[in-house]
């Protein structure tokens, strides 16, 4: 099916994981996202699947991680609060090497914070929330439909790495309704093959191990080893990012997920007042494109990072950009969206005080 | 670039969503950019529901405003919130059904709308929404006549006696009563 349908951003994500070959969901209802499990408790009985509300995201989390071990796809989706309660086993996933798929919508914090759009759980996915030497993949759309294309390389990310992968969307992108274009169904038996691990009951083969756990600190070496040569490989074949007319550019805009769309039209309007500005976008939250920043950075006067958060990836532009550049930041939290004109008026500042 | 901003405010359960997203649904249709948003805030019984709507030739960046081009508001709440927030110039459009005094404002274009009545006198209420809708159309072209009929089968059905005729019917006699 190739035409559009107006879709709210919960359930498109939730329809683009079914047509991924998702057949298994555990998870409990939260706002903003709660469209989500929603659309999962009515749908996935009709392509046989099957769906779970769990009592909590503590036991949400660990039925991922059972379901999981059997090699099918497996998704949940949350929001801050829930996501919080699922790092325990977002950590002991990621150290079983288990491929799954978490969304989370994001809403304002810390605590019970409210239910209003928020970037503030940007540390909590790209740090790794949970304990221990791990990295859980972090994609962050900007629109309905690249949520959509995100969901589905969510899973075949997960499945060639053996890796939790998270969507970080945000309240605005979960709630707001947008013209998407869906991806094909596919075939859960056409997915690819996990049986050289996965856990689908022995009979008469060796029985197959999945565990986070080796008493040996010399053996449980070599596992974080074993993990850390897979994320360079993430690292190098995975990182994605956007630029929007960077070449001309005077300065640089920074932003992802709802944020970097808004940006396209601060650019708009910004080139209109004769502000030269490009925009990048970071698409793969962790692995984090440093490289691909610096290089879109260099000759520029500054880089004005902007974020629904008081500044968590400007942590990592820096480390991108170094001491090359002044390296500005704008936010707003709490929930609060910033507007194009708030975000014109930082550029105006900056702009200023560099010429 | 011609782009259409709008917020629809108006009581939980006059419809609200729902016109917003016809709209929005309408100008998919044309093949335009378009986003719908709604405010899931908490609210009190009998506050206010709002939705922005925003329909661009361009990819839309921002799906939500601090100063909308045009407003429906479907009740006096809706009226005090959202009146001082328009765009100069802009379009505010009221149910002066509900809407017993006069706006503030004198640098807008005000367009008032007997919606509820209207509505009643096509046989059900429910479709003031509608009503409010067809002069809002009749005032911007946001989009045709035909893509938003296109919209409500997408949303009810192409049957015959559906819900979608009576919707076309609401918002043919919202728009005349603006061209009178």
């Amino acid at each position: 099916m190739t035409e559009k349908t107006m879709v709210k951003g919960n359930e498109a994500m939730a329809e683009a994981a079914i047509r991924a070959g998702c057949r298994l969901y555990f998870g409990y209802p939260i706002t903003p996202q709660s469209e989500f499990t929603e659309y999962m408790a009515k749908r996935l009985p009709e392509v046989g699947g099957s769906f779970l509300q769990s009592e909590s995201e503590v036991s949400a989390v660990n039925m991922i991680y059972g379901a999981a071990c059997t090699g099918r796809r497996v998704l949940t989706s949350t929001s801050g609060p829930g996501f919080s309660l699922m790092q325990e086993g977002m950590s002991y996933i990621a150290g079983a090497e288990l491929p799954s798929v978490f969304v989370n919508v994001v809403r304002g914090g810390p605590g019970l914070g409210d239910i209003q759009p928020a970037q503030s759980d940007y540390f909590q996915a790209t740090k790794g929330g949970g304990h221990g030497d791990y990295h859980a993949v972090v994609l962050g759309p900007g629109t309905i439909q690249e949520a959509v294309e995100l969901i589905s390389d969510a899973f075949d990310i997960a499945d060639r790495y053996r890796t939790p992968v998270i969507v970080l969307a945000d309240g605005m992108l979960g709630q707001m309704m947008e013209p998407v274009i869906f991806g094909k169904y596919r075939d859960p038996d056409s997915l690819p093959d996990h049986s050289e691990w996965s856990l689908t009951g022995a009979g008469k083969r060796e029985p197959h191990k999945v565990t986070s756990f080796n008493i040996d600190p010399y053996e449980l070496e070599k596992m974080n080893m074993r993990y850390q040569a897979k994320y360079k490989e993430i690292i190098k074949n995975e990182t994605r990012y956007e630029t929007i007319r960077t070449e001309d550019a005077d300065y640089l805009l920074v932003g992802f997920g709802t944020m970097g769309r808004i940006l396209g039209s601060v650019i708009r309007q910004a080139r209109e007042q004769g502000i030269k500005v490009g925009l990048f976008r970071p698409i793969t939250l962790w692995p984090f494109p440093y490289d691909q920043l610096k290089k879109s950075a260099k000759g520029k006067k500054y880089v004005l990072d902007v974020e629904m958060s008081t500044g968590q990836m400007v942590e990592d532009v820096r480390l991108a950009v170094g001491d090359s550049l002044p390296v500005h930041f704008y936010g707003r939290t709490g929930g609060v969206v910033p507007n194009p004109e708030e975000v014109l008026q930082a550029l105006r500042k900056h702009t200023e005080e560099a010429e | 670039m011609k782009e259409h901003v709008l917020v629809a405010s108006g009581f939980g359960g006059q419809g609200i969503m729902l016109l917003g997203q016809i709209l929005a649904t309408a100008a998919m249709v044309e093949d335009k950019y378009s986003t719908w948003l709604p405010s899931y805030g908490p609210e009190m019984r009998g506050g206010t529901a709002n939705c922005t709507v925003v329909i661009s030739e361009e990819p839309i960046g921002s799906p939500v405003t601090d100063s909308p081009r045009q407003v429906i508001a479907m009740n006096i709440p809706s009226l005090i919130k959202f009146e001082k927030v328009i765009q100069q110039e802009g379009l505010l459009v009221l149910n002066s059904s509900v809407i017993d005094r006069d706006p503030e404002r004198d640098d807008v274009e005000i367009v008032r709308v007997e919606a509820n009545e209207i509505a009643e006198k096509l046989g059900n209420t429910r479709v003031a929404n509608m009503v409010i809708l067809g002069a809002f159309l009749a005032k911007t072209g946001a989009v045709s006549e035909e893509s938003i009929s296109k919209a409500l089968e997408m949303k009810f059905g192409s049957k015959k006696d559906s819900l979608a005729e009576l919707n076309m019917k609401a918002i043919r006699a919202g728009a005349e009563s603006v061209r009178k």
